[in-house]
């Protein structure tokens, strides 16, 4: 069968041979345009005058758009309308889109863009948290809440109480292909767009608001996306939306891709956090009950943060039964880009605050973490037993816990025991270098925690020739999401994979679609692609049993053929001689995620279909001189359930470690004193490169099917091991630990700098 | 200026070309070729690597920071046109055997540098793809396809490029000086035009800067000053010779000079960028220029006929100034022999490809275990790459000891004020300096301080 085998990618031949399209490749006419933005210069004022004449006056321009020309709705916000296009008079961090340059090329227009002379009347900004704090500058209307038993009673009664503050780092996407779109204006009013988007319905709806049309005279076409991570989610509504009003206002096709400092300053990154804990525990290190206050910097505008900040204080279990917990969580408002989805949305910056209060807790008893860990992970669970499921901070019973099987498999396998005996023992040998190990589990909730979002179409088309093409609401952007969905269709028809043609999302195939994001692509789309071949198969199977005299039952399809009872005839015959009986060879699948209810105000319910679930071991080496610092190996158990494509699965998780490695270690987001973002281009952004990989890197499927009805019993892959990157960081705090008596407290991201400093605080105390 | 080259096999000869155009912006804009792709316009993310024929040499390059003018006489190979007759080279195929493209769109820069390093004979896949970021693989499945795939060092289409590429000449330009001599009166005739080498600097004010350039030569051509010349008691190291040929010869002549090198930039920045760019610029941040100032190396510079020879520390006026007179070039580096004590340490965010946050270098002889001569520079704790005379001065005469080295504490903030930025904050550059004259005396003294060494 067609899943489960490891296809490649389904574009990795265009891909290594430079074939494969992206917006920014897509052939435009001689009278195609080009776009950029004019950007502001201040964190926050009103602007007095914006003199465009020197814009206007540059070389090849056409046309300089400001808010007062745009025909109608000046928003990109994916709901709180609390975002314009171009600025208002009011301007809120730097780098905000103030007008728009349309050129003869992308050169002329970025020059154009830097060229307008603009008076502001400055305010003073609120950049940190602090700031935010004391001045009450926040989304809702104060914290959320969630809670279980009685967490403050629960501290103080505890034999032991430690608290602490931890700061954690935003990160930029990086995807390697910048923000891109082109809008193509046709006659009859209907406008088609080509954008590297995660979410082609709401660009479809922005642009139809932006252009006073009907969500049905816009089309929006994704073929693939060099990258997304989240950021573009919502972040790619302002090039799509620009495109458009520039085509409808010249009536040539316009295309927009921001020079990659511009996508730096313009575009939201992942939520930079402050988390403040108090924990109370035995001298075992069971926890008795704990305290988190978020404290989260959503930047200038609402965007997803909500959502965010949300999926953080779901989080704040991670993989611990806490009988007592409360979590707080502060959405700030502030002066800088507003800050969006990133991979794990949330759940990483929750999770991490949990795992270094476990840490937190062994650098106090002077014990292994994992010994910490085992003692407050949640019960396997065992569908057998009688016994009540535990259940979460927020009232979710955990059915499918399996961590400490996958705990103890891990420790094995990696012989992580003697191997921490053998760092500690080189530790005390060698000075000035010291290695550290760690090991820390992840459990991901899996769906989108605004319900409605849990949905997805499809539609299938079955040719005569016993080719098939499909279609549905899932984004490409590297994840394989194509190929793995082209997997089901194979296999709903028991055909060659070939047989299958992937064709780009489009709007005008399949409506209202949900963000490819949450990890639900193949969850969702799979689903949707595989009840519209069921459809189909079931139709040829009714009509075929009654050519054939047998029933229904008795059709089999597989190996490209079809079997009715005695007879068997090849799939393109099967197609043929159904359409030749007029059976309808096209269907569309719809598919809802059951069974979740989810109060985020109260903060009760079931969010979540299920849990993804990795364990991940780590061993770094640290120069104590400088604080310079290598991942020497990793070691991964990750649950997948029923694999869809093992390849492309060990692709994602191998990408997520190194990525959120990449985000609590090197990838430092600086912001000056006027708001300014420094580190706005890879010179001074620093992802992880091929040697800073693990050089030994054991990745491991975990072999367990779901145990809730997802598609082939799969398990969701895109965001869960980011989180696996979590063993690096506390591995870096295991090895800097090793340099004095005290807990070192390493923020994150531990770069260098802060590595050096963990140091000095682990020998000299805070 | 008029432009020869070939592109892909097929002769391009572009009249009245404007030469500080992209050759990324030409192969995708003017030539439909988009298989090059740009992720960052400023040569650190490697999508728009394509293999350039020089010569002889095989170099693969940044596309985004490589003016059409530095292309005339070459021979341009583009990700579309690496494959061998219809089929997919080897690089390409285990690319695709051992998932190594998710989202693609770094691929084909990956598949270039892959393909040219081939070519090159090496595999130090680490360092060969140290300036290709992927966001999406991890690297891991990259790695395995560059391990694996069969390795094609002449492929045909290379065999008919070097062929093809004898029988095009570069088009004569008035900016194209073909020796030190043409450039001494090139800049006699118009002392403000901006001379180009790798590019690797003055494109990004293009590219970033969105200015003009002009007038500007372009250096490529000059043969004279790209040698490295072994002479009595020093090696003379041409202005023009780059940083990956400087390289090459560090790795016979001083490993740890080598050492740093190796993490100069990637390889399609040591492909363009050359020695005499590094330090004429006047960076405080550039990395040769305190490796050379510990070695006691000296700068010949030259306006018209006249020359001069100056200590490279003397170049260094203070941030952006440099004593170079209006018209005045640098010919070449002149470094002394004896550098067997030399160290040198590059403190950056990330190991590859970053610019350093501290670079300390370190020259201390020792005779009968006493400290007879010092020379410690450094960069990135000042406006201009800065000797630690102070320090240097507390400990000639010392006994080499890490006592002497604990005595020179105070001496340091005499040396040095350095500033916070992005890459680190002044306490951090002011304790890692020090500390790093820790890590020499642990090295001298055969002790293992270097954490790339560590193993699991």
């Amino acid at each position: 069968m067609s899943v489960g085998s490891s296809f490649a990618h389904d574009a990795a031949q265009l891909h290594v041979t430079g074939q494969a399209r992206y917006v920014d490749d897509i052939p435009i006419p001689q009278n195609g345009l080009h776009l950029a933005f004019g950007l502001s210069t201040v964190a926050k004022g009103r602007i007095i005058n914006m003199d465009l004449s020197p814009v206007l006056d540059s070389e090849g321009i056409v046309a300089v758009i400001t808010c007062k020309d745009l025909p109608f709705e000046n928003d990109t916000s994916p709901a709180a309308k609390d975002e314009p296009l171009l600025a208002e008079g009011e301007v809120n961090y730097v780098g905000q889109p103030l007008f728009l340059v349309v050129a003869e090329s992308h050169l002329l227009a970025r020059k154009a863009a830097t060229k307008a002379l603009i008076s502001y009347a400055e305010q003073l900004p609120i950049l940190s948290i602090e700031d935010a704090l004391a001045a009450e500058s926040r989304f809702e209307e104060g914290p959320r809440i969630y809670k279980k038993g009685e967490a403050s009673s629960a501290i103080r009664g505890a034999a032991l109480q430690l608290s602490g503050t931890f700061s954690i780092g935003g990160q930029e996407h990086f995807y390697l292909e910048g923000q891109a779109a082109l809008a193509f204006p046709s006659d009859d009013s209907e406008m088609v767009i080509h954008s590297s988007t995660q979410h082609p319905s709401e660009v479809q709806h922005k642009v139809a608001n932006a252009l006073g049309l009907g969500m049905h005279d816009v089309r929006v076409e994704v073929r693939r996306m060099g990258g997304g991570f989240g950021g573009k989610e919502s972040q790619a509504n302002s090039l799509a939306i620009a495109c458009a009003v520039a085509a409808q206002t010249t009536g040539r096709p316009c295309k927009m891709r921001y020079d990659r400092d511009d996508d730096f300053l313009i575009t939201g990154k992942r939520h930079d956090f402050r988390i403040d804990y108090e924990v109370g525990f035995d001298e075992t290190g069971k926890i008795q009950g704990v305290s988190f206050i978020h404290y989260v910097r959503c930047g200038w505008s609402q965007d997803l943060s909500l959502a965010v900040a949300d999926r953080a204080m779901l989080h704040a279990d991670n993989a611990y039964h806490l009988e007592h917990c409360r979590v707080e969580s502060h959405r700030l408002r502030t002066n800088i880009q507003s800050a969006t989805a990133f991979r794990g949305f949330g759940g990483p910056q929750g999770m991490i605050g949990m795992e270094r209060v476990i840490d937190h807790i062994a650098g106090h008893l002077a014990l292994d973490p994992l010994s910490i860990r085992l003692r407050n992970y949640y019960r396997d669970s065992n569908l057998a037993s009688v016994v009540k499921p535990q259940t979460t901070h927020y009232g979710m019973e955990v059915t499918d816990f399996g961590l400490n099987a996958m705990t103890a498999e891990m420790v094995e396998s990696c012989d992580y025991v003697a191997r921490r005996i053998a760092i500690n023992e080189w530790n005390k040998k060698n000075p000035v270098l010291k290695k550290g190990i760690a090991l820390t589990p992840v459990k991901f909730g899996i769906s989108f925690t605004l319900t409605h979002l849990n949905q997805a179409g499809a539609l299938v088309n079955l040719y005569q020739d016993g080719t098939l093409r499909m279609n549905h609401g899932g984004i490409e952007m590297g994840q394989g999401l194509f190929q793995k969905v082209a997997q089901v269709a194979a296999s709903g028809f028991g055909i060659d994979i070939k047989k299958v043609k992937i064709t780009a999302t489009d709007t005008a195939k399949v409506p209202n679609t949900s963000a490819t994001a949450a990890s639900s692509g193949s969850d969702l789309n799979g689903m949707a692609v595989k009840l519209a071949c069921d459809e189909i198969r079931c139709r040829m199977s009714e009509f075929l049993a009654e050519y054939y005299q047998a029933k229904p039952a008795d059709v089999r399809f597989h190996d490209n053929k079809v079997y009715i009872g005695n007879h068997d005839l090849t799939f393109a015959k099967a197609t043929k001689l159904c359409y030749e009986n007029r059976i309808s060879l096209s269907s569309t699948g719809y598919y809802k995620t059951p069974d979740i209810v989810w109060d985020r105000i109260k903060g009760h319910g079931r969010p979540f279909y299920y849990f993804a679930y990795g364990v991940a071991v780590s061993e770094v080496a640290v120069d104590t001189l400088t604080g310079e610092n290598r991942i020497l190996r990793a070691d991964i158990i990750h649950d997948v359930g029923a694999s869809l494509n093992p390849a492309l699965d060990i692709g994602q998780i191998e990408g997520g470690y190194v990525q959120g490695a990449g985000w609590l270690t090197t990838e430092e987001l600086i912001w000056n004193d006027e708001g300014r973002l420094m580190t706005h281009a890879p010179s001074t952004y620093k992802i992880p490169v091929a040697s800073d990989r693990p050089r030994i890197f054991n990745v491991q499927l975990w072999n367990n099917e779901n145990c809730e009805e997802t598609i082939y019993r799969s398990k969701a892959v895109g965001e869960p091991p980011l989180m696996l990157g979590m063993s690096a960081f506390f591995a870096l705090s295991h090895a800097t630990s090793a340099t004095g008596e005290n807990y070192p407290m390493v923020d994150a991201p531990a770069t260098s700098e802060s590595l050096l400093w963990a140091c000095e605080r682990a020998q000299y105390g805070v | 200026m008029d432009v020869t080259f070939l592109l892909n096999g097929e002769t391009v000869a572009l009249k009245n070309a404007d030469p500080h155009l992209t050759c990324l912006d030409f192969l995708r804009e003017q030539r439909n070729l988009s298989g090059s792709k740009e992720g960052c316009n400023e040569g650190d993310c490697g999508a728009c690597t394509v293999i350039v024929l020089d010569k002889e040499i095989i170099r693969p390059l940044n596309a985004c920071i490589l003016f059409l003018g530095q292309l005339n006489g070459k021979a341009i190979r583009t990700v579309e046109a690496v494959g061998e007759d219809g089929h997919l080279h080897p690089v390409q195929s285990e690319m695709v055997e051992k998932h190594g493209s998710q989202c693609g769109f770094c691929t084909p820069g990956i598949v270039t540098s892959l393909v040219a390093a081939q070519i090159n004979g090496r595999s130090d896949h680490e360092n060969i793809l140290a300036g290709n970021l992927c966001r999406c693989t991890g690297y891991a499945p990259i790695i395995k396809a560059a391990e694996t795939a069969a390795v094609l060092s002449e492929p045909t289409w290379l065999r008919e490029d070097r062929k093809k590429i004898r029988d095009i000449s570069a088009s004569p330009n008035a900016n194209w000086p073909q020796s030190s001599d043409e450039i001494a009166a090139l800049l006699t005739a118009n002392p403000k035009t901006r001379l180009i080498a790798g590019a690797t600097d003055v494109a990004l004010w293009v590219t970033k800067g969105l200015q003009d350039v002009s007038p500007s030569a372009f250096l490529a051509n000059v043969e004279d000053l790209s040698q490295i010349e072994d002479r009595q008691g020093e090696y003379v190291i041409g202005a023009l010779v780059t940083i990956e040929a400087l390289f090459n010869w560090a790795k016979v002549s001083c490993r740890p000079y080598a050492e740093l090198l190796r993490r100069y930039g990637s390889v399609q920045i040591r492909n363009a960028a050359t020695l005499g760019g590094n330090i004429a610029n006047g960076s405080p941040i550039g990395d040769n220029p305190p490796v050379l100032i510990a070695a006691g190396a000296e700068l010949c510079l030259r306006q018209g006929d006249k020359r001069r020879r100056i200590l490279l520390e003397k170049y260094f006026l203070a941030y952006g100034r440099q004593d170079l007179k209006v018209g005045e070039f640098v010919e070449a580096i002149v470094i002394p022999k004896s550098l067997d004590a030399l160290r040198c340490y590059k403190v950056s965010k990330r190991f590859d490809q970053d610019i350093s946050a501290v670079c300390g270098c370190f020259n201390i002889e020792i005779n009968n275990g006493i400290i007879s001569s010092v020379r410690i520079a450094f960069g990135g704790m000042a406006g201009i790459p800065k000797r630690a005379s102070h320090v240097e001065r507390a400990l000639v005469g010392k006994p080499w000891s890490l006592q002497a080295l604990e005595e020179t504490e105070d001496e340091w903030l005499k040396d040095f004020v350095p500033l916070t930025d992005v890459r680190a904050s002044a306490k951090y550059r002011l304790k890692v300096a020090r500390n790093l004259l820790t890590r020499y005396f642990m090295e001298r003294s055969g002790q293992s301080a270097d954490v790339l060494q560590v193993v699991p």
